[in-house]
């Protein structure tokens, strides 16, 4: 449940290609291209003709104009934007109107956390992912993660990800801190902020699989009902710890920028608009931590599939890849997009942790819908995302 | 009715299907009734009573909690989780109870003696311009003036920077319950005073002069005379302040803190859940607090003075 409400500062939005007879180094950049079960018998070109339009629900940006006239001007499909500001109204958007999009919406752009419910609902359809050449790049674990890909149907294409960080003022936060244990402690008691969403309780379930592995936390997304449980006690002893629960990007942005709160949960979205704005703000990325990734989804409905699919092929090449990247503050899954993204902008590759190994990527444990299967020990015991939702109402009221 | 019939239908049929309308509505002033009402009155009852009744009668279904979709089979499950007292809903409401309680009782401290000088000791002038002073917020975007609400409480907003000035310690008003009482009766004291100022300014002035020829004084006119006759404008005013409170979710997201849901923050949850039979359910609990309240207020004779 992202929400966000505000376009990033404009210096965030970068946007000089001036900067490009700067040296591209390429090498530390493209690994895990290799990885996965890329199809040799690709580039299909076998996307008929565009229809003329794109119908899109979409994070703010997620079609920005800066990259996305390009595509317009070849392919003929204009894009209309209905920007949501959380997953919840993403998902109640497409949900409406009798379902997969209403026949209105073509696309939407869902994080981790309402793609799976999307699939469930049978609001969106798979894709054949031969027809997203960009695709064989990916990073690995972004090619058919479980949060868009289901007995291996493709439900969409992973578009860009980020890391759950934990931001803090410098000036008051000293010495730096080391992890998430911070916010659990009472060190900085009534100075702190997290976000105002259920999927935070993954985050607590992560936390006691470090601290408590008596509790047998295998997955944070996967909880059985004394998990839950525990889980939500450790968020009840944070609660009087807490400034807020932030519920839009902006808000933590402006209650960081108050003094209000001192440290606090969020995504490099909201550290880079402070830092744009001079603020004595930093952000760690504690491993392991949660995260979140998007996929452009199809519409169950959709009314311009072949214009959905050209703007998949589109937006997953590297060089819009690095666009969306650095215009919105998040990163790529395409690592091609690395010399791009150094291009626009020097040492963005390595600032939004594109040039990482492997092994750094599988220490993100990315948002996905809790469903009653449990993967990790073949049962349906896991408690469902409303048994979330109604523990984190618990927790907050 | 002498009219040449002859020579209407001859040269003017139009004005003499004029008049045989007009002469029908005056006979029969119910058609007349009719005519004027219908399409208020259906709008109302389809649009507005309509989606109160889709609104109830949801609130008896469920929502598979793994394809999103509603299932139409009766029960009682939502209002059993919200009177189950190990969930947080019953306390969610008391919270809002109180805050529209407290809400309404500051506005009410405030807006009568602002109402007073307005309706009696003001100039033409005066009263003008306090007027458009009370009405003045009311013409920019209400989401604005809680954002401002919202620099105003910060940490290193004006009311501390104010403290400070005057050597008094920090307050931490930002994100917590009194921020949201402080903002409730700041969005809506407008609609308290303009009730109160209309049911002062009713009472006549020769009632103010029967009281002191009688030899009362000043605090025994306010109490035995001015109270009670403002009475009903501000049972008026209170319907507003309360009912506003009650429903509102914009101010808690924006200015409460840890501990600040109310139930139009559930709602509004439930609602972007796809769990619309839940939050029909709980929206019931306004309606049915609001409803009481309603009726009690028209004994206290509030729709008179609106």
């Amino acid at each position: 449940m992202r929400r966000i409400h505000k376009r990033p500062r404009a210096s965030v939005v970068a946007v000089s290609v001036v900067t490009a007879a700067l040296a591209v180094a390429v090498s530390g950049c493209g690994g895990g291209g290799g990885g996965g079960g890329g199809t040799s018998a690709t580039t299909s070109t076998t996307i008929g003709k565009g229809e003329g339009s794109l119908n899109v629900i979409e994070w703010p940006l997620y079609t920005d104009k800066s990259f996305a006239k390009a595509f317009e001007q070849k392919t003929g499909c204009t894009i209309h934007r209905k920007d949501a500001g959380t997953s919840n109204q993403m998902f109640a958007l497409m949900h409406g109107n009798g379902g997969g999009g209403g026949g209105q919406y073509d696309l939407v752009s869902a994080s981790g956390d309402a793609s799976l419910r999307l699939i469930n609902a049978g609001d969106v359809q798979p894709v054949d992912i031969n027809q997203i050449p960009s695709w064989k790049d990916f990073l690995p674990q972004f090619k058919s993660p479980s949060h868009n890909t289901v007995d291996g149907k493709h439900y969409g294409v992973s578009v860009q990800w980020g890391p759950n960080t934990l931001i803090y003022n410098t000036q008051n936060v000293n010495p730096a801190p080391a992890g998430w244990d911070e916010i659990y402690g009472s060190k900085y008691k009534g100075k702190l902020t997290v976000p105002n969403n259920p999927i935070q309780i993954a985050d607590a379930a992560l936390y006691l699989m470090q601290t408590k592995p008596s509790l047998g936390i295998k997955d944070p997304y996967e909880l059985t009902k004394d998990q839950l449980t525990a889980a939500s006690q450790l968020l009840m002893s944070q609660k009087p710890l807490l400034k807020r629960y932030w519920n839009y990007a902006a808000d933590e942005i402006t209650s960081f920028k108050n003094g209000d709160v001192w440290m606090g949960a969020g995504w490099p979205y909201q550290t880079l608009a402070l830092q744009a704005d001079k603020q004595p703000i930093k952000e760690i990325v504690p491993l392991p931590t949660t995260g979140w990734a998007d996929t452009w989804m199809l519409a169950a409905k959709a009314p311009h599939p072949n214009c959905a699919l050209k703007w998949m092929q589109y937006v997953t090449t590297p060089k819009v890849e690095a666009q969306q990247a650095l215009v919105f503050g998040e990163t790529p899954v395409n690592p091609l997009a690395c010399p791009y993204m150094d291009k626009l902008q020097k040492g963005s590759c390595a600032a939004y942790h594109l040039n990482q190994p492997a092994s750094y990527y599988s220490k993100i444990k990315f948002w996905k819908t809790p469903v009653p299967q449990c993967g990790w020990n073949n049962s349906s015991d896991c408690m469902d995302y409303n048994a979330w939702v109604q523990a984190w109402t618990k927790i907050t009221g | 009715m002498v009219v040449d019939a002859g020579a209407l239908e001859a040269g003017l049929p139009g004005r003499r299907a004029r008049l045989r309308l007009s002469g029908l509505l005056w006979q029969r002033p119910w058609l007349k009734a009719l005519g004027l009402l219908t399409l208020p009155l259906a709008a109302f009852a389809i649009v507005y009573l309509g989606a109160l009744a889709v609104l109830f009668i949801s609130s008896f279904w469920t929502v598979s909690s793994f394809t999103a979709t509603v299932e139409h089979t009766w029960t009682l499950a939502n209002y059993r989780q919200i009177f189950d007292t190990s969930q947080p809903y019953l306390q969610i409401a008391g919270r809002t109870l109180g805050i529209a309680a407290a809400v309404t009782v500051t506005d009410a401290i405030l807006a009568f003696p602002l109402a007073y000088f307005m309706a009696r000791l003001a100039g033409k002038r005066m009263r003008a311009v306090l007027f458009v002073m009370v009405l003045l917020p009311l013409w920019s975007s209400y989401l604005v003036r809680i954002y401002a609400w919202q620099t105003i409480l910060a940490h290193g907003g004006a009311i501390n920077w104010g403290l400070d000035k005057l050597g008094l310690p920090d307050q931490n008003l930002a994100y917590t319950n009194t921020a949201m009482w402080i903002v409730f009766s700041y969005v809506w004291l407008p609609f308290m005073v303009l009730p109160v100022y209309a049911a002062l300014e009713r009472i006549p002035d020769s009632y103010l002069e029967a009281s002191a020829d009688l030899g009362a004084s000043g605090w025994k006119t306010l109490r035995s005379v001015i109270l009670p006759l403002a009475l009903p404008g501000l049972v008026a005013g209170s319907i507003f302040t309360f009912a506003l409170t009650l429903g509102d979710y914009i101010t808690p997201l924006l200015v409460g803190g840890t501990s600040s849901q109310l139930i139009g923050i559930v709602v509004y949850n439930f609602m972007q859940e796809a769990n619309a039979p839940f939050a029909a359910a709980y929206a019931t609990i306004p309606m049915a607090i609001v409803g009481v309240y309603l009726l009690l207020a028209r004994r206290l004779g509030a729709f008179e003075a609106l």
